[in-house]
């Protein structure tokens, strides 16, 4: 099981360029990852000899396009082991599922009195939308603290979590420190108590292999531009029978089934969730991403991704005035840090000169910003097409940075 | 081609290592703050006006990258001493140096030492840590209480 970097490499045609006479080396994908040929020829597929709405016409266009669109949903279904493509719904990105949840099920759910239990490591995404509920309904938020190397305290969750936590929502890998968290046991002992888990792997599905039968968690939400599809589609998995109960998130065209103006009859699932034209090419791309992740293998991304990670964690440790942020014990792709005497927005400046485009800023985690006591890191996050020369080429241009401000 | 050290030169560096007027004033009757939450850029300006309407005083603290350091750093010496009222017409000429044309020389005479931020207009994603101290100055002169934030 290994990776053959250079036909990696070559699925990537943006990967082939240079920046100020530089070869581009592009170290940012967990903002978002580069899209290989086969996701940008099925989009440009679909626009080119199927496009038609889904779910409506007779015609052979909108019948392709539907086989296509649902095809996707069948494919990811699959990936991540749900029970049926009934369990999938298609949302705008990890964002937009996250507050389906907040709003449907949290709506129907969490009274006051009631707490959400989630943790110091969350993307603002799986904090903002709990906080809004919350305030709506008089519900309280609480916190699992972290520590210095960026884990959960898990002896302080198993103090935070009760019979009055209602949902325990976790980020499965930091997007801000690269931790990967215990979500089994976190699942397992909050369902001790009676809480649901929303897990958010947006940073998570394109590196670690999700089961979320094993792991019985009850909504798992991602996006596919962290996973070599495009920008714009995600999607929420959860239990048949939990998103059986829920109320409808949006109200609109594909969601009912019958529609008076007395009342409306709402469709079965997964389309109760998916009012409106939904993003067809955008779920087409999703489906042919995952199948080129498949094609490669989570043993084979794994053990490439570990490789290069020891390779740049050990490259930084021996870096003079550099400081890790985010070394837990388990964690995967990303190099947080700041760099003694350089501002991380200057250094995002003088990398992108030398072609390295790295995140400079708070990576939408503001509180753990906060908790390492930094204004802002600068992170290096790798992907499978990332080589050692590449991760040279970034601590070459770390060099320079500190020579500038000697 | 444009280079990194026309941003970063050697005042900038300077300015940014060793900040002039750095820290709180003892005596000041205007200050005001100015956060840029994408970037994390902070500051706060105190500024001491005298009854001849002259800025006897002024101060900054916070923290910041380079461009929004040095830049801070450079604008209290560069009023510090003028007259309050000459102070909208240099925020206009600095906001005027850092988005104008590549190709428009700056008036090196008029700007100073702030000239060395024109380089800045090469890097539209960092103009806003140029301008912030300048926004937040202008907050603190009209004694505003909204934060200031350019971003």
């Amino acid at each position: 099981m290994s990776i053959d970097l250079n036909a990696v490499r070559a699925d990537f045609p943006i990967l082939d360029q240079q920046l100020y006479g530089k070869p581009l080396v592009y170290l940012d994908n967990a903002a978002t990852t580069q899209k290989p040929q086969c996701v940008i020829d099925a989009i440009s597929h679909y626009y080119e000899h199927d496009n038609a709405n889904v779910h409506r016409g007779v015609h052979t266009l909108s019948e392709r396009a539907t086989a296509a669109y649902e095809g996707a949903r069948k494919i990811i279904a699959a990936f991540f082991n749900a029970r049926s493509e009934r369990e999938v719904i298609f949302t705008r990105g990890t964002t937009e599922a996250i507050n389906l949840v907040a709003s449907s099920w949290g709506g129907a759910n969490i009274r006051a009195g009631d707490e959400v239990l989630i943790t110091h490591m969350e993307h603002h995404s799986n904090i903002v939308p709990w906080q809004m509920l919350c305030e709506h309904v008089g519900a309280t938020l609480k916190v699992v603290p972290i520590n210095e190397k960026g884990e959960l305290i898990m002896a302080a969750f198993d103090e935070l979590l009760s019979e009055r936590t209602k949902l325990v929502g976790v980020v499965h890998m930091s997007n801000a420190l690269g931790t990967i968290n215990p979500i089994s046991t976190i699942i397992e002992k909050a369902h001790a108590v009676g809480a649901k888990v929303l897990v958010d792997g947006a940073q998570a599905a394109a590196h670690v292999a999700v089961d979320v039968q094993a792991v019985d968690v009850d909504f798992y939400v991602t996006s596919a531009h962290k996973m070599y599809g495009p920008t714009g589609i995600g999607v929420l998995i959860a239990k048949e029978s939990i998103l059986e109960a829920m109320p409808p998130y949006q109200g609109g065209g594909d969601m009912i089934r019958v529609v008076t103006f007395e009342k409306t009859e709402f469709n079965d699932l997964p389309y109760k969730f998916e009012a409106g034209t939904p993003h067809i090419s955008g779920a087409i791309g999703f489906g042919r991403a995952i199948e080129y992740i498949q094609s490669i293998g989570f043993a084979a991304i794994e053990k490439r991704e570990k490789e290069l990670l020891a390779y740049a964690t050990a490259k930084a440790e021996a870096f003079e005035g550099l400081r890790l942020i985010g070394t837990a014990g388990t964690k995967a792709c990303v190099l947080s840090f700041v760099l003694e005497g350089v501002h991380p927005h200057d250094l995002g400046t003088i990398l992108d000169r030398e072609g390295v485009a790295i995140r400079a800023g708070h990576h939408c985690a503001m509180p753990v910003m906060q908790f390492f006591k930094v204004p802002a890191t600068a992170r290096a996050s790798f992907s499978i097409y990332n080589t050692e020369a590449e991760v040279d080429a970034l601590f070459a241009a770390l060099k320079k940075a500190q020579e500038i401000f000697s | 081609m444009f280079e990194l050290r026309d941003l970063y030169q050697q005042v900038i560096v300077d300015h940014n290592k060793s900040p002039r007027n750095f820290g709180k004033l003892e005596t000041f009757n205007h200050e005001a703050d100015g956060y840029n939450p994408l970037c994390g850029d902070r500051l706060h300006v105190y500024l001491n006006v005298n009854s001849d309407g002259l800025i006897e005083d002024v101060s900054f603290e916070g923290e910041g990258c380079a461009i929004s350091v040095a830049s801070a750093s450079l604008m209290t010496d560069a009023i510090k001493g003028t007259p309050l009222s000459e102070f909208s017409q240099k925020f206009d000429m600095f906001q005027h140096m850092v988005t104008a044309d590549l190709d428009e020389v700056p008036d090196d005479e008029a700007l100073g030492k702030l000239a060395v931020l024109s380089g800045v207009r090469e890097f539209p994603s960092r103009i806003k840590c140029a301008v912030l101290c300048w926004h937040t100055m202008k907050s603190a002169v009209s004694d505003s209480d909204e934060v200031a934030k350019t971003e």
